[in-house]
């Protein structure tokens, strides 16, 4: 199926970066990666201020955005290898990605914007069978109120409750990797705390990949490896102070 | 089609701009189709205004002028036709029937036909539809008068009633008080200008002006109703006259055979021609009225595009998260388009509701008021096209967002635009 594995799909890493240069519309490079790698089942925590080239670098292993030079492989799959298309699809089937806030389509109710994520990966749907009753115990796990699961409005939530939401999208029907963009910024100390454990013990238990990424770097302790993105990336970008 | 029913549901959640925009698009709709109903109805009714009528015949001037003033009873005739004229071309052999028509005076605003009975039994209209009575019949006495339906209807006239006829068509015309007439028919609506008219016969127009020299009255000679009765009221001029013949193919060599009349100059016209050059004036008018409410649905779907443009914008974190999910750009592109779709079917839906709710209400007004017939028929042929040009105007319309929220889905990645 795969049309390049670089590496045995199986033991191949969850995310591997290889000579990546990256910039926009022929300026000078953003991003340039030697080497850069999260092996399975990790928790990393990627620590970039805002303009440091985050949001590319999620473009890049969501497969929306494709390398001047250099390869993307995620689970040993060289994303440049396959068409547009077919990286969607990809992203849809192994990748589930949480925003920071509003990440929930508000014409939708609380188990439709989970089980959104299977409308886009057949695959997704076949590993949970019945993706309602996935949904609603994924929601249960990550202590979304049952009574607001009832309820059909998504818009009613508080701030951690639509993240918690979002993160049972991301992990309905067990992707491998799970990215999440300053998940927690939006919330306050103690819920930040209570999400991420719900987060980590949903992630382990389906033995996903978790990449974090935020500016917050009392998070960093809960994590299993913490890196900058600066010290990856051979361009040094100028950081508003 | 997973997508479906997200379109759909992203719908529901805009209600209120969603409802206005097919209300818009609805009313466009109805607004266009109501006057091609209109227009096409207006022109069937005008082409058919006279039929199974050969030839119109009056002093020469232009076929359009002696269409307008015989028949439609607009602008007043040149010159008239001897009656010697008259009884010679109706003695021809090629000639079935002829019906003389003596117009000048008028009753309240409407004008006096002076005429023979035959212009009951052998005037057409529409479908060779002939002139049928409501109540009464036709003049029998000298002083009998039958009326259109209009007539009747605006003056609250009844068979029996007493009236009394105007010198001339202004409306400081004299009254021919001393020689009252007596409704004694009444015509049913035909929509065509027999509704708006007085027929008496052309005796009764010789008598009333017997005691008339050049428009005025002759003082000191008044002559009464009834002394009126014994003088000798064959009429020497009419205005014009119409005429059947015996056999179609000889309607041309009739008409040239009158155009060259000898003892007068005379004109000759074929209605059906004739009402066909009038139209190409008159349709000038109703084909922009057509340009117009074509440009409403333009308006219509131009408002639909302003809606769904506003809303992508905000809909940008909708398509970001679509994204995320592994959707294609193209996926936005069919939400949108497909959106724009059920904006357009939707709307047109409505506005054929809005449009038979109109027709059904409105049908019975036209028929009484204006003798149009309106029906409540399924869309025709050239409709449906105009509803399938509308839909692919909405379709193709819905391709400009369409495509902005796919150079947007592109453009923005998997970052969130707050």
């Amino acid at each position: 199926m795969t049309s390049a594995p670089v590496t045995s799909a199986a033991i191949a890493p969850a995310i591997r970066l290889h000579d990546l240069q990256f910039a926009w519309n022929k300026g000078s490079p953003l991003l340039d990666i030697a080497d850069f790698q999260v092996r399975r089942s990790e928790r990393l925590f990627l620590r970039g201020p805002s303009g440091s080239g985050k949001s590319t670098l999620l473009g890049l292993l969501g497969g929306v955005l494709v390398p001047q030079q250099g390869q993307v492989e995620i689970l040993g799959t060289d994303l440049a290898a396959l068409g547009g298309t077919a990286r969607d699809r990809f992203r849809a089937d192994h990748i589930g990605i949480i925003f920071q806030q509003f990440n929930l389509l508000p014409f939708l109710n609380v188990i439709e914007n989970v089980t959104l994520a299977c409308r886009f990966s057949p695959r997704r749907t076949q590993q949970v069978g019945d993706p309602a009753a996935e949904a609603a115990r994924l929601l249960r796990s990550l202590d979304v109120d049952p009574q607001q699961l009832r309820q059909r409005s998504v818009r009613d939530l508080s701030v951690g409750q639509q993240q918690r939401v979002a993160a049972a999208r991301a992990l309905v029907g067990a992707p491998e990797i799970l990215i999440a963009d300053e998940p927690t910024s939006a919330l306050d100390t103690d819920t930040r705390a209570a999400f991420l454990k719900l987060l980590f013990s949903e992630c382990e238990r389906a033995g996903t990949t978790l990449l974090f990424v935020s500016h917050d770097t009392s998070l960093a302790p809960l994590f299993t490896r913490t890196l900058a993105l600066a010290d990856i990336n051979r361009v040094s970008v100028a950081v508003p102070a | 089609m997973t997508l479906l029913p997200l379109a759909l549901k992203s719908l529901a959640n805009r209600r209120f701009t969603v409802a206005l925009t097919l209300a818009t698009i609805a009313i466009s709709v109805a607004l266009l189709l109501g006057v091609q109903r209109v227009h096409d109805e207006a022109r069937r009714s005008f082409a058919s205004t006279i039929s199974g009528t050969d030839l119109i015949v009056g002093a020469r001037s232009g076929p359009i002028n002696l269409l307008l003033y015989s028949i439609f009873h607009i602008g007043d005739a040149t010159n008239n036709v001897a009656w010697r004229s008259y009884l010679e071309i109706s003695a021809l052999p090629a000639v079935d029937w002829a019906v003389p028509i003596s117009l000048g005076d008028s009753h309240r605003g409407f004008r006096v036909v002076g005429t023979t009975g035959e212009m009951f039994t052998h005037y057409r209209y529409g479908a060779k539809h002939a002139l049928e009575f409501s109540a009464g019949a036709a003049f029998d006495d000298l002083y009998d008068a039958v009326v259109g339906a209009e007539v009747a209807d605006k003056l609250g006239y009844a068979v029996v009633q007493s009236i009394v006829l105007s010198h001339g068509t202004g409306a400081l015309a004299d009254e021919h008080a001393d020689k009252p007439f007596r409704i004694v028919g009444i015509l049913q609506p035909s929509g065509t200008p027999v509704d708006t008219s007085v027929f008496v016969s052309l005796a009764a127009i010789q008598a009333i002006h017997a005691d008339w020299q050049s428009g005025t009255h002759i003082p000191g000679q008044e002559i009464s109703a009834d002394a009126a009765r014994k003088l000798d009221l064959t009429p020497t001029t009419i205005t014009a006259f119409l005429l059947g013949l015996k056999s179609r193919p000889a309607v041309f060599g009739l008409q040239r055979q009158i155009d060259d009349y000898h003892a007068e100059p005379l004109l000759a016209i074929l209605p059906g021609i004739a009402l066909q050059q009038l139209w190409g004036l008159v349709g000038v008018a109703e084909n922009a009225l057509l340009i117009v409410s074509a440009l409403v649905v333009v308006a219509g779907l131009l408002g639909m595009l302003t809606a769904m443009i506003t809303t992508l914008n905000e809909r940008r974190r909708e398509m970001a998260i679509l994204r995320a999910l592994g959707a294609h750009p193209r996926v936005m592109f069919g939400l949108l388009v497909f959106e724009a779709a059920v904006l357009t079917v939707c709307g047109i839906v409505l506005g054929l509701a809005l449009l038979y709710a109109g027709l059904a209400l409105g049908a019975g007004y036209a028929q009484a008021h204006y003798g149009l017939h309106v029906g409540l028929d399924f869309p025709g042929t050239r409709e449906l096209i105009l509803l399938g040009a509308v839909c692919g105007g909405g379709i193709l319309a819905g391709c400009l967002p369409a495509w902005l929220a796919y150079r947007h889905a592109l453009a923005d990645g998997l970052s969130l635009r707050l």
